[in-house]
């Protein structure tokens, strides 16, 4: 049997060639890097190598990268682990964080305040300007750089400059952006930045904190002192490694990543000349390779099932969820309906896509669009 | 002697032109049969373990499941109670914080030992500094906790007893057995950091009363970046979650499981399963034979740590009058250490010997050599060799020196 034409890229992506030779070829050699010995030394130069290409692919200074275990352990570090703000403190600060943030940011620290966003999913930055000015205690603010969702691109110079006013830090989770578009957090003014590998072409299992300027943290996982104190725990050398190598690829291919906007917007013209079909966050700045949207009377698990039979892997949101029937977050905080959201999925094209699959794809979305039609009409 | 064209090739864990490698409490080679097993889960089937949509994503799903089978297989435990981690020093950090934090208001105390990992110690001192009270038990002079003395800490408000297995620098095992029934009488939770046990002993959670139990890959021949906490169901253990989000792994711990470390950690759980007796038969008769070249040639070696209660890869010994910096500079063939891997940066003497009554002289004296699966005969002769060797020469260049001196 065919392999199903795979249209799930943002929930994870198959690693490049070039990661699965460096992560097999570091799963072949012994030592812990931390051992002082010839293979731990081995093993640390590998993760020191991947250090500076994840440091690279977000102009960061290498020692400023902290490994972890993936995006979500680097969003917890991050809301748990940041200092108060630049003056310091005991308090922990506030914690500010956009609606539609991925569910490990909404839950990582207790007591987060939620940030509105607009019908098309963007931040209300005025509401943020108010919410700093209306308490003066330290805080730190979080905001996605790309939805997962929808792919719609937060404008985070504005939100680092109101924060900054404020007083308070900046914390972007920048998983599906980075690789993906370019980054410059410190032109962007953004304090930490969360990395996972799996998004793009790159191993599960690891994933980086990078931090900018002066920021510092105290740690969740306590132990060796791996990580300059920061992240404890013997590391992941094949997935570090794994990681340098898809970062590098990623920042190396950042135009070919972009093209892959003529075939979404392909789709979306093909999909969107039917009559209530609507893709959400359209008007505004996206990533290249996501779509959202509905199939007008057609709940999304239906045409999960219907496009699988068709041959197609999609999703209805994100993984971690997936596995329930809960309407999406992010488009309840864009004000869609539950009845429309409940008829959205997420198309997300990624580094080894191709043109025939793109086809592929649209003539089963047609095919269970169709069916769908004509029963509603055999109902009629 | 140290040139490294002097070295024969071997075919155990050393690879051509590298040092032979007698590090194995620090980490292990990943066994070829786990890699092989792991390289589809990065490629074809590459799926988000959590996509429940599409093909994809159950078989990584599947996968994923079937490797928490396997892991919980080796201890006794039920899928439903085996949470995935980044490896020990996670799921220490998750026991320990999350029993504590969640039972802090009816009980307020942990107690521990000296010789734990540096990741437990970590651990406990982090709370304590967020108020709870600590109790760190001594260790003889074999390394082993006194049951009586354990018996007298454990109080009514003790939540938690987390005790380790095994020892990762001098390998000795401690009386789970007695820790635990003493335990299940007070009303405690047991953990115990199997990290240097799983793989090594038998270790059954029901057999032990094991509430909950540390486990990672990279120390028995799985990948790095993957470990397990396992949490008793029945009475049930609840604890507070370190990292929320996605609610993957029963709320537990959130994060994209990474199905290519689940598979390897699962399939080097079995295979520790199968060869568990054999192998442990067959590194009991290598290190008898290291001792028995060594002994005899090297004068005033001290064996540290309990020779009965102790796994078999494992040695940790003392040369007097040596510094162990020294002998491992002069001992380029080999790889091993002088402790943790963790703190062996660091120039101060191991805490762990100090515990057992070691002087800073003599832990500084003291190298940990760890051996395993792919140890030969042939490399453990080599390596009883060279360090008699070069204990002798750094010996002799001491006494010359002392001789120059006076």
């Amino acid at each position: 049997m065919e392999n199903p034409v795979y249209m799930d890229h943002n929930a994870t992506t198959a690693v490049r060639p070039a990661v699965k030779d460096a992560v097999a070829r570091a799963l072949e050699l012994t030592g812990n890097a931390s051992s002082v010995h010839a293979s731990g030394r081995v093993a640390r130069s590998l993760i020191e190598d991947a250090r500076e290409r994840v440091a690279a692919l977000l102009g960061a200074r290498p020692r400023d990268v902290v490994f972890t275990s993936g995006g979500t352990e680097a969003n917890a570090l991050a809301l748990l682990g940041a200092a108060p703000g630049p003056d310091g403190g005991p308090e922990r600060p506030r914690v500010l964080v956009s609606a539609v943030e991925h569910v490990s940011v909404l839950k990582a620290a207790p007591d987060t305040e939620t940030l509105a966003v607009d019908a098309d999913g963007v931040v209300d930055l005025p509401a943020l300007d108010a919410m700093l000015a209306a308490d003066g205690r330290p805080a730190l603010v979080s905001v996605m750089l790309a939805n997962n969702e929808t792919g719609v691109i937060q404008p985070l110079a504005e939100v680092s400059e109101i924060a900054h006013k404020h007083g308070a830090r900046v914390h972007c989770d920048a998983v599906q952006a980075a690789g993906k578009i370019a980054v410059d957090p410190a032109a962007l003014g953004i304090d930490m930045v969360s990395l996972s590998a799996h998004k793009i072409g790159g191993p599960t299992g690891v994933g980086a904190l990078v931090l900018f300027g002066d920021t510092d943290l105290s740690a969740l996982v306590h132990g060796g002192g791996q990580e300059r104190g920061r992240r404890a725990g013997t590391e992941n050398v094949p997935g570090i490694a794994g990681f340098g190598v898809a970062a590098e690829a990623a920042l190396g291919g950042l135009s070919d990543f972009a093209s892959l906007g003529a075939w979404r917007d392909g789709i979306e013209a093909v999909l969107g000349g039917h009559a209530g079909v609507r893709v959400f966050g359209a008007s505004v700045s996206r990533l290249a390779n996501t779509s959202c949207l509905t199939m007008p009377g057609v709940q999304a698990e239906h045409q999960i099932i219907a496009l699988d039979l068709e041959g197609v892997a999609v999703s209805a949101g994100s993984a971690c969820s997936s596995g329930k029937v809960e309407p999406s977050h992010v488009l309840a905080a864009m004000g869609v309906p539950a009845e429309e959201a409940a008829t959205a999925i997420r198309v997300s094209l990624g580094w080894n896509t191709t043109e025939d699959e793109v086809q592929r794809f649209v003539e089963a979305w047609n095919e269970v669009y169709a069916k769908s039609k004509a029963k509603d009409v055999a109902a009629a | 002697m140290n040139d490294m064209s002097d070295k024969p090739e071997f075919n155990g864990s050393s690879h051509k032109g590298r040092p032979v490698y007698l590090d194995y409490q620090a980490t292990t080679p990943v066994d070829p049969l786990v890699v092989e097993a792991m390289l589809p889960f990065f490629t074809e089937k590459f799926g988000n373990p959590h996509s429940r949509s599409h093909l994809y994503g159950w078989e990584a799903g599947d996968a994923v499941e079937r490797a928490r089978e396997q892991v919980a297989a080796l201890i006794g435990a039920g899928e439903n109670e085996i949470i995935f981690t980044s490896g020990a020093t996670e799921s220490n950090n998750l026991a320990i914080k999350g029993v504590a934090r969640l039972h802090k208001d009816h009980r307020n105390h942990i107690v521990t030992c000296a010789t734990e990992h540096k990741c437990v110690l970590e651990a406990c001192a982090t709370l304590e500094y967020e108020g709870f009270a600590v109790t760190v038990l001594p260790v003889s002079d074999g390394g082993l906790i006194d049951l009586d003395q354990l018996s007298d800490a454990v109080t009514d408000n003790t939540s938690l007893v987390s005790i380790m297995a095994v020892n990762n620098e001098i390998g000795v095992i401690q009386p789970l057995a007695e820790i635990g029934a003493l335990c299940r009488e007070r009303g405690a939770f047991f953990h115990t950091d199997a990290a240097q046990a799983a793989g090594k002993i038998g270790l059954d959670v029901d057999v032990l009363s094991i509430d909950l139990m540390s486990l990672t890959a990279h120390k028995f021949y799985g990948p790095k970046g993957i470990g397990a906490l396992y949490v008793r169901r029945r009475p049930r253990v609840r604890l507070e979650a370190m990292i929320d989000g996605g609610g993957q792994e029963r709320g537990l711990r959130s994060g994209t499981l990474p199905a290519p470390l689940c598979v390897g950690f699962g399939l080097t759980a079995e295979i520790a399963a199968e060869v568990m007796d054999e192998e442990g038969a067959r590194l009991t008769a290598l290190r008898d034979r290291f001792l028995e070249t060594i002994l005899p040639r090297v004068d005033g070696i001290q064996i540290n740590g309990d020779m009965e209660h102790r796994i078999p890869g494992n040695l940790n010994l003392s040369f007097a009058g040596i510094q162990a910096e020294d002998l491992m500079a002069g001992l380029k063939d080999l790889a091993v250490s002088s402790g943790s891997a963790c703190t062996s940066e660091s120039v101060e003497p191991s805490y762990m010997l100090k515990a057992i009554g070691l002087s800073d002289e003599l832990a500084a004296a003291s190298i940990r050599i760890g051996f395993g699966r792919f140890t030969t005969e042939q490399e453990i002769n080599f390596a009883a060799d060279t360090i008699a060797a070069e204990v002798e020469r750094l010996r002799q260049v001491k006494s010359i020196r002392q001789t120059s001196a006076a």
